[in-house]
């Protein structure tokens, strides 16, 4: 059973992936991804509902320069498969907004989840589809700039 | 988390916001593959007023991502790809935090009754 996580941040950086393969089925990553008590004990305390529109906070401690608040809205929930909040760092007007998408897939003997966070700047939310297909985007073309940049 | 979400968050800041928007990512984007242009040509390339692309112009140069000089009428741009670094910097950290994540939803899964 694969227990690794792998990232494509540096070399690859089209949108950040975490994925693993967790040796358990979909209903308990669901559970532990959609009910708040659950949720808080390995992201950090939140509101959470699992309802699309729903808006919530992660809270952290505060440190300097951050509040320590992540102000997010449920934007797709599809139960045991697919689960998407965009993500807000900073107050709303200059922070820095994103999109994490969870998905879910079994595989033998578990379940294979995986994490994607895009982003695509401020106020920006109502354009999800769209706007993350043109982030992702750059981020292709922003790999080959760097490899240009090292020259 | 507080290194991604506080400090490192405030150097890519102005990279994130001026890309944030697709026409400016798109001029940057022919900046860097075309090489120098002046102001007329991304305006042809944009589809928008020259107006417009000035604007978008300086709030790129203000997140240091390109850069003009002005010969005669015209003014030149240039992509400075290396302003992207700090933007890299904070998907590396942000890519810390979730596997840091990922082992603890693991510890939380093995807690967990089946």
């Amino acid at each position: 059973m694969s227990q690794q996580s792998r990232t494509n941040p540096a070399e690859c950086p089209r949108s950040l992936v975490v994925e693993r393969v967790f040796p358990h089925p979909p209903e308990k990553l669901w559970r532990a991804l959609t009910e708040g008590p659950l949720l808080a004990q390995w992201m950090m305390k939140n509101d959470f509902e699992p309802v699309v529109g729903r808006r919530f906070q992660f809270r952290a401690d505060p440190a300097p320069n951050w509040s320590g608040i992540v102000d997010c809205e449920v934007l797709v929930v599809d139960p045991l498969q697919r689960l998407s909040y965009n993500w807000g760092v900073g107050d709303p007007a200059g922070g820095l907004q994103w999109v994490v998408l969870w998905t879910l897939t079994p595989v033998e003997g578990g379940t294979h989840l995986r994490m994607e966070q895009s982003g695509f700047g401020p106020n920006q939310q109502a354009a999800y589809q769209g706007a993350n297909y043109g982030w992702q985007k750059f981020f292709g073309g922003l790999e080959r700039v760097l490899a240009g940049s090292a020259s | 988390m507080v290194m991604v979400c506080g400090v490192k968050t405030a150097n890519a800041n102005p990279v994130f916001r001026a890309l944030a928007d697709p026409t400016r990512r798109a001029i940057f984007e022919e900046l860097t593959r075309q090489g120098e242009q002046t102001v007329h040509a991304l305006t042809r390339y944009a589809r928008v007023s020259q107006p417009a692309v000035s604007k978008h112009l300086t709030v790129l140069k203000r997140a240091r991502l390109v850069r003009h000089r002005r010969e005669g009428r015209e003014t030149h741009y240039r992509a400075r790809p290396e302003a992207l670094a700090p933007m890299v910097d904070w998907l590396n950290l942000y890519g810390a935090f979730w596997r840091d994540r990922f082992d603890q939803l693991e510890n939380l899964l093995n807690r967990m009754d089946p």
